[in-house]
């Protein structure tokens, strides 16, 4: 069925639709409107959920992890300031294999006092041990919701899952969006069972220990394998996706980027501007493509290598800059290029920081100063010097 | 023993054998040791519901002395004893 509705919105019917066991969450801009939302759902009797409401973010994270503990299917979904003080459960969620999902409508970390998008939140969390997944438009929001449980509690994986959509652009704006029935997503998700819970009285099990020099190190480990085999395990919920909802999705996806020359990469709703200059420029004759990644991690190195060889010029598109360095994703794919035979010259754009509007007239700036061969090394798009 | 590797051990540090810290001997953390004095001991067991370690051994409702391979020497039942019957002597000398 096709329906308006906006990114957060979409999200709530996502967890309608899947009838999770526990949501613990506190509200914030511009993720309120999910829990708004489903707490709607709730009160209404339309799912079984316990909803719990927490003091705050850290309590709310605190809570998912004692409910994954015990086995239970659990979601819940934070932004920017409400990220960062829960962050220091985010690691414990990661580092206890619980397969929680959470919702992160991106939004800028203060100071100055912002409500708008960049990716300064969700780039803080990425040492750790989540998988992160992004949307470019409403519907991807609505579908990563979805699979996100799959590729979080499956048994290769059994790693948290923050699937990310962009602050007010999506969280806020009114899209037409297919949704699925809801017994397709009940069998698509199937139903959660844990191995070991904490509530299993008659097989006590300990969650949550002190681990000193002698272990740390092999739980960590751990850690990078379940990371590693994520890969595979993504490529098979997309597989399976694709057969209920007809939408193919893929760890990156290249558009128009066949004989391109210049390729920009690029993260989120921007995605679909890129798209549209892409397609001016390709009018005009040159070209040009783009990379626009759903998995942030793990990161996908490989598919990355593939798509890059023998491009001339690749921009990597920052909404985060890691200060005193440059963007997080273009060093990262600095890395991943620099062993290639035909490793492209790559650059590096910080745009749209705290919302900062991103236009097609920006966007093909861009791609004509890597054209032109006008770009610095790290540069910041649009801003007053 | 030998340490476990990563393909042993279960993820996230999970332990499903309980009870399983009597495994981890902390006796020799210790620098002092508690010796019982039981001609004064009256049996009132304050030192057992004291200790943080589970380290003093009864029988029957009597003190019968500590658990060393355990015990931390943190003397808090020398100090909680209303008969000074617990003496903390100093380790290796």
């Amino acid at each position: 069925m096709k329906i308006g509705i906006n990114g957060d919105s979409a999200i709530a019917l996502a967890w309608k639709q899947i009838d999770p066991d526990v949501c613990a969450a506190y509200p914030i801009t511009p993720q309120t409107i999910i829990v708004e939302r489903f707490s709607d759902f709730v009160a209404d009797g339309e799912v079984e959920t316990e909803f719990v409401t927490t003091e705050s973010e850290h309590s709310a994270m605190t809570v998912c992890i004692g409910s994954a503990s015990a086995g239970a299917r659990t979601v819940t979904a934070t932004a920017s300031a409400g990220m960062a003080y829960m962050w220091e459960m985010i690691g414990i969620a990661s580092g206890m294999r619980l397969p929680i999902t959470m919702a992160v409508a991106n939004r800028a970390l203060s100071a100055p006092l912002n409500i708008h998008c960049d990716h300064s939140d969700v780039m803080s969390t990425r040492d750790t041990g989540w998988i992160l997944l992004f949307a470019e438009n409403v519907q991807e929001a609505y579908d990563n919701a979805i699979m996100s449980m799959r590729i979080a509690e499956h048994e290769d994986v059994r790693l948290p899952v923050m699937h990310n959509l962009d602050g007010f652009i999506l969280t806020h704006a009114i899209e037409r969006m297919t949704t699925l029935d809801t017994h397709a997503v009940k069998d698509f998700v199937g139903e959660y069972r844990t191995k070991h819970s904490l509530l299993d009285i008659k097989n006590p099990i300990t969650h949550g220990v002190m681990d000193l020099q002698d272990y740390y190190f092999e739980h960590k480990y751990q850690l990078v394998e379940a990371m590693e085999r994520s890969k595979a395990a993504i490529d098979e919920v997309f597989e399976d996706f694709a057969k209920i909802s007809g939408r193919k999705y893929e760890m990156l996806e290249a558009y128009r980027c066949e004989d391109a020359e210049y390729v920009t990469v690029v993260i989120g709703s921007t995605a679909g501007t890129m798209k549209e200059t892409v397609d001016l420029l390709r009018e005009e004759g040159h070209k040009v493509g783009v990379i626009k990644v759903r998995v942030y991690r793990p990161f996908p190195t490989e598919r990355f290598k593939e798509l890059l060889a023998g491009r001339k010029k690749v921009a990597v598109m920052d909404r985060h800059v890691s200060l005193g360095s440059a963007g997080p994703m273009f060093n990262e794919i600095c890395a991943s290029v620099i062993d290639l035979e035909d490793s492209p010259e790559v650059v590096n754009y910080i745009y749209g920081l705290g919302g900062r509007d991103v236009p097609v007239s920006d966007l093909k700036e861009v791609y004509m100063n890597m054209i032109e061969g006008k770009c610095n090394k790290v540069n910041f798009l649009g801003v007053r010097l | 023993m030998s340490k476990m590797n990563v393909k042993e051990l279960l993820p996230g540090g999970m332990i499903i054998e309980p009870g399983s810290a009597i495994n981890f001997e902390t006796g020799d953390w210790r620098s002092s040791r508690p010796i019982l004095e039981r001609e004064k001991c009256i049996d009132c067991l304050t030192c057992w519901i004291y200790c943080p370690d589970d380290s003093v051994l009864t029988k029957d409702g009597r003190m019968e002395g500590f658990r060393y391979s355990h015990c931390k020497g943190c003397g808090i039942c020398a100090r909680v004893c209303p008969k000074d019957a617990i003496r903390m002597e100093p380790e290796g000398v």
